[in-house]
């Protein structure tokens, strides 16, 4: 997908004034963080298994090629094929020639972000190969031919009106005067439609959320099931993982699993949790013919050991994104590219360029929030910084310095988004407040505070945040 | 490039990042360690409660998630289990299974409506049911291996998943499950797919809104026997 980080800015004014957008944002903005609370509330030792999850990926990126060569000698002890991607074009060239190879027709796909990340869709159909995603959010996006928004839920952006019209538009052949009004009455569509493509599909591709070295074990964390059929049923699947995903041992994965869920969408476990060897063995009636792996580096051997060093410890749990009022303002498509929010802020420069994303690490206000639930504790706001001193250094700062305060002030022109996020406490706005606890101007939002004071948050833990955010700066 | 040049291209820049000396294999050692004792984490204290309270966290985790959990004391009550659970739930009294042990011992004929057939899952399926061989309590899951016993499809195709266990075989913590299957499996070794199952597939992808049965089974029905 060709970046369009570039605008961040004029992306993130339009999805202010996206009434639709705004509305879709609305309602999901305290799901996320409501049950995430509520797991973490229900487990003490969570705190504890951050740390634990942390460590473990300090250990396992000190020897990653060590971790590495093992689950590689793992996973061909077991019958199948890993390969080794050092850029995204060497992955899609090596996917796309071993679905020839297959003789594929139709490739379905399990939600993978280093999938978005490498652009692999395209590159098949571009070679006459059809892709189906069958993740029902990545589905709703492909049909309209739009990047995710968010990387655990990817159509967080859409209404469900806006489904409705797409499965008319997309769906011909089933009766037009069909019901399609409740969710689930679009997933029951959704389910017929995508299970054919699963029972026709020739090879399936899915991501990995963890690599395990001690078997060669790849693992993907569902709720739908639809990765599972996306793997079972095939002659062939193809995992595509970026390297970073590796840990040592089947505990080690355990550690992880018990944050990961409970950060994301704050369930206590995923639905499934699948933990894939190689291909079908002789004796077993169901699985892949074959079974290969792509490991991509496409960046992260530079970041490792270097000031973006700790983001190869992100498990991709998009805590950070629910959590940030700038992502909760203008949505994730406003960021240009594939990882939105705080994450994306960091990673995005390292694997396309400062020069495309240099807009993107200005894109917060510092509050802090995301490096408070990340699991595993990176310091996010930090590594947004060093963006920024080296942009500095080269003379390239934008403008918009405090761009993410900017968009924070321009929200607040509309009560309605202006409440929603105030919800989630924004400490800017108690700073900019701080004595009277009133505001009777904000920059940007004049045409709103003209005629009114606007309550500014309150709440003690990330007043007190910003404070130290402040310290440190 | 050929694979083997693009496998060490990715290699050297990990060692060259990390500032690794050539032939400095003292450092593999913590590494391989590690692999070959696979140390404990942190194990919640919910994960470590005695059986019976295993048990009941099992239970009431699993149905908190979606599941229907029923319990029996012998494997001869599962038949009418079965059939009764169908009944109520509109379904057809005809399922399938694997070759699975425990599941050829369970006295089928003693109830004549249903219908059990063997083999893999089917796009037709409407119900199917499998045995796990562990489970973990402390968030309600099944582990599920794959094989002839057991095959995979079955617990993704069919509308309804129905699931045994035997209340031994419920377990604390993942872990716990993890080392079951070592034993049956042997060390760095496990089946081609383990399934860990924790409810009925399900989508908040529109709206935010829950609804079950994605792509894999509305209903996930687990019965605990022992
Ligand atoms: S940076 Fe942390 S919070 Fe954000 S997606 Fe990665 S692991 Fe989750």
């Amino acid at each position: 997908m060709k970046p369009a980080s570039r605008s961040f800015k004029e992306n993130a004014v339009k999805a202010l004034h996206d009434d639709g957008l705004q509305q879709a944002l609305g309602k999901v903005r305290y799901g996320f963080v409501a049950n995430r609370a509520k797991a973490r509330a229900n487990l003490p030792e969570f705190e504890t298994l951050r740390d634990q999850a942390r460590a473990i990926k300090e250990h396992t990126l000190a020897h990653l090629d060590v971790y590495l060569e093992e689950y590689e000698k793992k996973v061909v002890e077991s019958g199948g094929h890993v390969h080794w991607a050092p850029s995204a074009a060497d992955a899609r060239d090596i996917i796309l020639r071993l679905c020839q190879d297959a003789g594929a027709h139709t490739v379905t796909k399990g939600k993978s972000m280093v999938g978005e990340e490498i652009g692999i869709n395209d590159h098949l159909e571009a070679a006459g190969i059809k892709a189906v995603e069958t993740d029902l959010g990545e589905y709703l996006i492909q049909i309209r031919h739009e990047p995710p928004s968010h990387i655990i839920a990817p159509a967080i952006h859409l209404t469900k009106a806006q489904v409705e019209a797409d499965f008319r538009d997309r769906h011909k052949d089933l009766p037009q005067d069909r019901i399609l009004e409740e969710p689930a009455q679009l997933v029951a569509e959704a389910r017929a439609v995508l299970r054919e493509q699963f029972l026709a599909a020739d090879v399936g591709i899915t991501g990995a959320n963890l690599l395990i070295a001690e078997t060669g074990t790849s693992v993907i964390v569902t709720n739908e099931g639809n990765g599972d059929l996306t793997q079972c049923l095939p002659r062939m699947h193809i995992v595509i993982a970026s390297i970073e995903k590796a840990v040592p041992t089947l505990e080690d994965a355990c550690t992880i699993l018990r944050v990961l869920a409970r950060s994301a969408t704050g369930q206590e476990f995923a639905t499934y949790n699948t933990f894939s060897t190689g291909p079908k063995r002789p004796e077993d009636p169901d699985g892949p013919e074959e079974y290969h792996v792509v490991l991509l580096d496409n960046g992260r051997t530079e970041m490792l050991g270097g000031e973006f060093h700790d983001m190869l410890r992100c498990i991709r749990c998009g805590a950070c994104m629910n959590h940030c009022p700038v992502y909760g303002a203008v949505g994730g498509h406003a960021y240009g590219w594939v990882y939105p929010g705080p994450m994306g802020s960091v990673l995005t420069p390292s694997l396309i360029g400062i020069d495309e994303a240099g807009h993107l690490p200005n894109a917060s206000t510092f509050c802090g929030r995301c490096e408070s639930v990340c699991p595993m504790r990176i310091p996010l706001p930090k590594m947004m910084r060093h963006w920024r001193e080296r942009e500095f250094e080269k003379g390239n700062m934008p403008a918009g310095f405090r761009l993410g305060l900017k968009l924070w002030a321009f929200a607040a022109r509309r009560p309605r988004l202006y409440q929603t996020l105030m919800g989630l406490g924004m400490p800017v706005m108690a700073k900019l407040a701080s004595k009277k606890r009133r505001f009777a101007w904000l920059p940007l939002a004049g045409g709103w505070t003209r005629h009114r004071d606007l309550p500014a948050p309150q709440g003690k833990t990330f007043q007190t945040l910003w404070r130290e955010q402040n310290g440190r700066q | 490039m050929s694979n083997s040049s693009q496998r060490s291209a990715v290699l050297d820049a990990i060692r060259l990042s990390l500032g690794v000396k050539e032939g400095e294999k003292s450092r593999e050692t913590p590494a391989r360690k590690r692999l070959e004792r696979h140390p404990h984490n942190i194990v919640p204290e919910r994960a470590r409660r005695g059986a019976k309270a295993s048990i009941s966290l099992f239970n009431e985790t699993l149905e908190g998630q979606g599941a229907t959990v029923n319990r029996v004391k012998t494997l001869a009550a599962v038949p009418e289990l079965v059939a009764a659970y169908l009944r109520s739930n509109n379904l057809p009294a005809e399922f399938r299974t694997g070759d699975d042990n425990l599941l050829a011992k369970i006295p089928w004929g003693k109830t004549p409506s249903l219908t059990r057939q063997q083999g893999r899952g089917q796009g037709s399926d409407a119900v199917t049911m499998s045995r796990a061989i562990a489970a973990a309590a402390e968030t309600g899951t099944l582990f599920l291996t794959s094989g002839p016993d057991n095959p995979t499809t079955l617990n993704f195709l069919p509308d309804t998943h129905i699931a045994l266990i035997r209340a031994g075989d419920i377990l604390g913590s993942y872990e716990d499950a993890w080392n079951r299957l070592r034993d049956s499996y042997g060390e760095r070794s496990l089946p081609r797919a383990v399934n860990l199952i924790s409810g009925p597939s399900r989508t908040a992808d529109i709206e935010q809104v829950i609804v079950m049965g994605a792509h894999g089974p509305r209903r996930f029905f687990v019965i605990i026997v022992g």
